[in-house]
């Protein structure tokens, strides 16, 4: 267990020289805590790979520093950092039975034997492993094979970090709920600091305590899943998060309104220093919408769709050019084609190009 | 123009990867058909196309015997998982090749491309190679490449499961109001039941090479024929207890007994097994007439607008998804909470017998 | 995959067809005829029956003696070249650069023995190792050694086997660095997180992928060398004496030298059947030891 302490870390993989806005990983520095459950949250090319492979140590950073609990690990070696890693694809010896595929690590850092036994069967119980042992490892499920990928990394005792690199990839939907809470459970046992990339927002908001939201090689927010939810400090973060996105509008906000396309909003603070010239929006989650037959007071909208999910519903609504997203409840129904927009106003968001703006109380 | 399947089996080295199916697609219909992986979506796809012959049963093509007829002689259009387009060709010449297959005028060409690019937003990118463009832009173009063509069967297998979530989404929204632009018959496979539910049109729910249920989407989502079609349709994962009725009451599998009232009231005595889906089970919220569940939380997912809280409850797993943000401690005990009028029962053989709304 | 069946395929088949008939069954049945007569000249045959076959297979007659010589000095060949090719070969893939031009410059330089024609490779070596004219002869015999592979059936014997060796090694390497190549980074990676020493990323993780191209590279190998004919007879035409005569060899001494066409038809039908045999149980091993049924079991 290693707290990790990223220092002013970049990479360009066409060098140093290369144009600054070109680098895969900008300038980042961060702390994570010991036993935290981090996740790398973006589309793809936006770094999170990059980051997660200059932690382990397959790729050098083009400048700056990474510290395992004060510990300049730069560097080192990526056997010598001492981390594991479980690939998008599992990796396992074809060759070895899954009780050897385990023992593996250990056998190579020349522990004896009894020790390895015991270790062995302590992780095949924790994963759920314990009646395949003897079976040779390419037998298995692919989930089977990727917990063995997975046990290779804890099987040994002080390990700094497990890095995961989408993981769920190749497994079938509904064994990766089980998978998830099996991470999750895991993480709570072995209190181990635990760092997982992925471009799947569900997966990213249950597995990790905290969030580490990147886009274009920089972190846009670092949050707890509610704080990315509740308010995010970027609108991309407020797209990116959230199925589907929070609703992005152009507005023009002056004290405690915003314009929408010919309409007011009501908001619960007071925006009067908004920088000039900058490209302002507000945002609302499509959960903090409601849709009720037309009123006066209420924001007139067309309705264009309802999609049906099950268990959620949401009605595809437009205000002259703007598009919206509303929840509505199931069994919604409005007669005609038209409703009213009601918001929360303690829900909407101001951003200025792009970044949320604090208003007043 | 319709396609039939007439009581196809398909078995490879003896073993049937497709049993006995029948069903007939009918012109301008969107049918998804949903499965497991290895539940025989793509054997049934191949099938329809005729890349494959069936073992025995026919393949129709309004009403006639196409049986053995080469894909190359059909009106078929598919695309993969995988996005495959011409790599050396640039996303005009992809777009455009099956015309030019074709024979196809020169104008023709340029306006049904161009017609397709437009459709999905595919114009600023024409002229690049599909090395150069993202994932979602990729597959875009294997799906254009499609249409194009104007078959009258298109064939898409998964296409969207090897994009980026929200790519994923965005498409997801935007292929209802393709489909509808074009007037084919549509086959879309896929293994998760929120497109299904999204795409709307038919759903012909799969299990192990047969066809378990067959009908227009919400149907098969609220009265699902079978327990095993009610799985198949949920996600997260169907929650199942065993009941015992006797006399005016029920007994839960685990000591709970209850009056038997809402659904249960119309059931004759007897053994059967209960399914509810994640957001039919609530939590602790004291509302009279619900039927209650001691239960331990094993860990909380949030996902920010939603929370799924896993439970034990009597050596089964229960998921229960509550809207915002709720979190338990792992430990925790609470009552999960079941209305009987939002519940599907099924008899001991797995047929439904009461399910919310009418029968 | 189940192509549906268009029959109008067979007609493009018929010439080649043609061709091989003529070219290749109608000797073919030539052979067996004669394989069962036998001649005294003239153009007159008698009926032999499986007289030949049977003087063929017994090691006490002169042609069953010569045959089972061949035959066995053949397998001491195939078994020598494979125990250094294979090994050599998986060195020299392992060793190759893995990206970069310098891949581009190791590919030309291992294809070139390959395509330089069999009597050629042959003539080059049998110059090279003359004592008189040759490099390798002269330096050998300059620095105390001596060698002479007219004359010594040891010298001969190396001889052959290291020109097969100079010969085919970059056949197996090649085969060899494109089964390497087909590994995902990601398993040297989890190796290095592994910490496993460099044997244990050879025997765990490169040797088994390597499995199904490593025994494509031995059915082919062993396939060509059982069948060698030309490099060797141009080197030491068989000789000295009889020492590297193999079943080749024997064989067109017999058919072509004594002209004794009813031996050497059944010798040839025989080694032709004891090929196929080889080939078909090679083949069997190697659809069967990749494929892996695995249970599907959940875990």
């Amino acid at each position: 267990m290693a707290r990790i302490d990223l220092v002013d870390l970049a990479h360009s993989y066409g060098g140093n020289s290369a144009d600054p806005e070109s680098w895969a990983l900008k300038p980042i520095s961060m702390t994570w805590r010991q036993g935290g459950a981090y996740a790398l949250l973006g589309p793809s090319g936006c770094g999170k790979t990059t980051l997660l492979n200059l932690i382990s140590g397959i790729v050098t950073p083009s400048r700056g520093k990474i510290l395992f609990d004060d510990v300049d690990i730069t560097p080192l070696s990526t056997q010598k950092r001492n981390i594991a890693q479980v690939f998008q694809f599992p990796v396992i010896y074809d060759t070895m039975t899954v009780g050897q595929n385990l023992a593996f690590p250990l056998k190579n850092r020349g522990v004896p034997k009894p020790e390895i036994d015991a270790r062995v069967a302590e992780i095949a119980r924790l994963l759920d492993l314990t009646p395949y042992l003897a079976r040779k490892a390419t037998r298995l499920t692919a989930d089977a094979k990727q917990k063995i990928s997975l046990g290779r990394g804890l099987v040994r005792a002080d390990v700094a970090a497990v890095l995961f690199d989408e993981p769920l990839t190749v497994i079938d939907p509904e064994l990766k709920w089980q998978l998830r809470s099996k991470l999750k459970a895991l993480h709570r046992d072995l209190d181990l600091t635990m760092i997982y990339v992925t471009h799947d927002q569900t997966e990213a908001l249950t597995f990790a305590d905290t969030v580490v939201v990147m886009h274009d090689g920089r972190v846009v927010q670092s949050g707890t899943p509610a704080e990315l939810f509740d308010k995010p400090a970027h609108t991309f973060v407020g797209y990116f998060i959230g199925s589907p996105g929070m609703n992005i509008v152009p507005a023009q906000v002056k004290g405690r309104e915003a314009i929408v396309g010919g309409h007011v909003i009501a908001l619960n603070r007071a925006y009067d220093h908004l920088p000039p010239g900058a490209n302002i929006e507000v945002g609302v989650r499509p959960e903090f919408v409601s849709v009720e037959p037309p009123a006066p007071d209420l924001l007139t909208a067309n309705i264009e769709r309802i999609d049906d999910l099950g268990r959620v519903r949401f009605a595809r609504v437009r205000i002259g050019d703007v598009k919206f997203a509303a929840r509505v409840p199931p069994g919604f129904s409005i007669p005609g084609a038209q409703a009213g927009l009601k918001f929360d106003p303690s829900r909407v968001h101001v951003y200025a190009d792009s970044r949320l703006v604090e208003g007043a109380a | 123009m319709s396609v039939t399947l007439d009581h196809v089996t398909r078995a490879i080295d003896g073993i049937p990867a497709i049993r006995d199916v029948s069903l007939t697609l009918e012109r301008g219909t969107l049918s998804v058909l949903l499965g497991p992986t290895l539940a025989g979506k793509t054997s049934i796809m191949r099938l329809l196309a005729g890349l494959d012959k069936p073992t025995s049963g026919r393949v129709l093509v309004d009403g006639k015997d196409v049986t053995g007829v080469d894909v190359r002689k059909r009106s078929v259009a598919m695309v993969y998982q995988q996005f495959i387009n011409y790599p050396s060709l640039s996303v005009y010449e992809n777009i455009a090749s099956p015309l030019r297959v074709q024979g196809k005028p020169r104008a023709e060409i340029e306006s049904r491309v161009q017609e397709a690019a437009k459709l999905l937003k595919l114009e600023p990118y024409l002229n690049r190679t599909p090395l150069q463009l993202s994932g979602g832009q990729q597959q875009r173009t294997a799906i254009a490449r499609a249409l194009v063509k104007g078959a009258d069967l298109v064939l898409l297998d998964e296409p969207l499961a090897n994009l980026d979530y929200k790519l994923r989404e965005e498409l997801r929204t935007e292929l209802p109001r393709i489909f509808e632009a074009s007037g084919a018959i549509f086959v879309y496979a896929t293994t998760e039941p929120s497109e299904a539910l999204l795409l709307g049109g038919r759903t012909i729910c799969m299990w192990e090479g047969e066809i378990l249920q067959n009908g227009e989407t919400s149907k098969v989502y609220r009265h699902p024929d079978t327990l095993r079609v009610a799985q198949v349709f949920s996600d997260p994962p169907l929650n199942i207890v065993g009941i015992e009725k006797n006399n005016g009451s029920v007994q839960y599998a685990g000591g709970v007994q209850a009056p038997a009232s809402g659904l249960y009231s119309k059931l004759g005595d007897g053994a059967y097994r209960v399914g509810f889906r994640a957001h039919q089970l609530e939590v602790a919220n004291g509302i009279a007439d619900r039927h209650a569940f001691s239960a331990t939380v094993t860990v909380t997912e949030i996902t920010g607008s939603e929370s799924f809280v896993h439970l034990k409850r009597d050596d089964s797993n229960w998921v229960a998804v509550l809207q915002g943000v709720h979190e338990y401690p792992p430990g925790h005990m609470l009552d999960a909470v079941l209305d009987p009028n939002d519940l599907f029962v099924f008899d001991p053989a797995g047929r439904l017998v009461a399910a919310p709304g009418a029968m | 995959m189940d192509k549906t069946v268009n029959q109008k395929a067979w007609f493009l088949v018929l010439p080649v067809f043609l061709i091989v008939a003529f070219s290749a069954i109608l000797p073919l049945m030539t052979v067996v005829n004669y394989s069962m007569q036998d001649t005294f000249g003239n153009n007159q045959f008698f009926w032999n029956g499986v007289g030949w076959f049977k003087e063929l297979l017994d090691p006490s007659t002169d042609l069953g003696g010569r045959f089972l010589a061949s035959l066995l000095r053949n397998l001491a060949f195939s078994a020598i070249i494979l125990a250094i090719e294979v090994p050599l070969g998986i060195v020299v893939a392992l060793s190759m650069p893995r990206d970069g031009w310098r891949v581009a410059v190791c590919l030309v330089i291992l294809a070139l023995p390959l395509l330089i024609p069999w009597n050629v490779v042959g003539t080059i070596w049998q110059i090279f190792g003359r004592p008189d004219i040759g490099l390798m002869g002269y330096v050998l015999n300059g620095i105390g050694i001596n060698y002479n592979y007219v004359s010594n059936e040891f010298d001969a014997w190396a001889t052959v086997i290291v020109m097969d060796v100079w010969h085919w090694t970059s056949l197996v390497a090649l085969l060899c660095y494109a089964g390497l190549k087909s590994i995902p980074d990601a398993y040297y990676q989890a190796a290095q997180i592994d910490g496993a020493s460099r044997w244990a990323v050879f025997s765990a993780i490169q040797l088994p992928k390597m499995n199904r191209v490593l025994l494509i590279a031995v059915l082919l190998r062993f396939m060509d060398s059982f069948m060698i004919y030309t490099e060797p007879f141009v080197v030491t035409g068989g000789g000295p004496g009889n020492s590297t005569t193999f079943v080749s060899i024997e064989l067109v001494k017999i058919a072509l030298g004594q002209f004794d066409l009813g031996k050497a038809a059944a010798l040839s039908i025989v080694y032709n059947l004891i090929i196929i045999i080889v080939c078909w149980i090679f083949y069997t091993v190697m659809t069967n030891v990749g494929v892996e049924r695995p249970e599907k079991e959940a875990a």
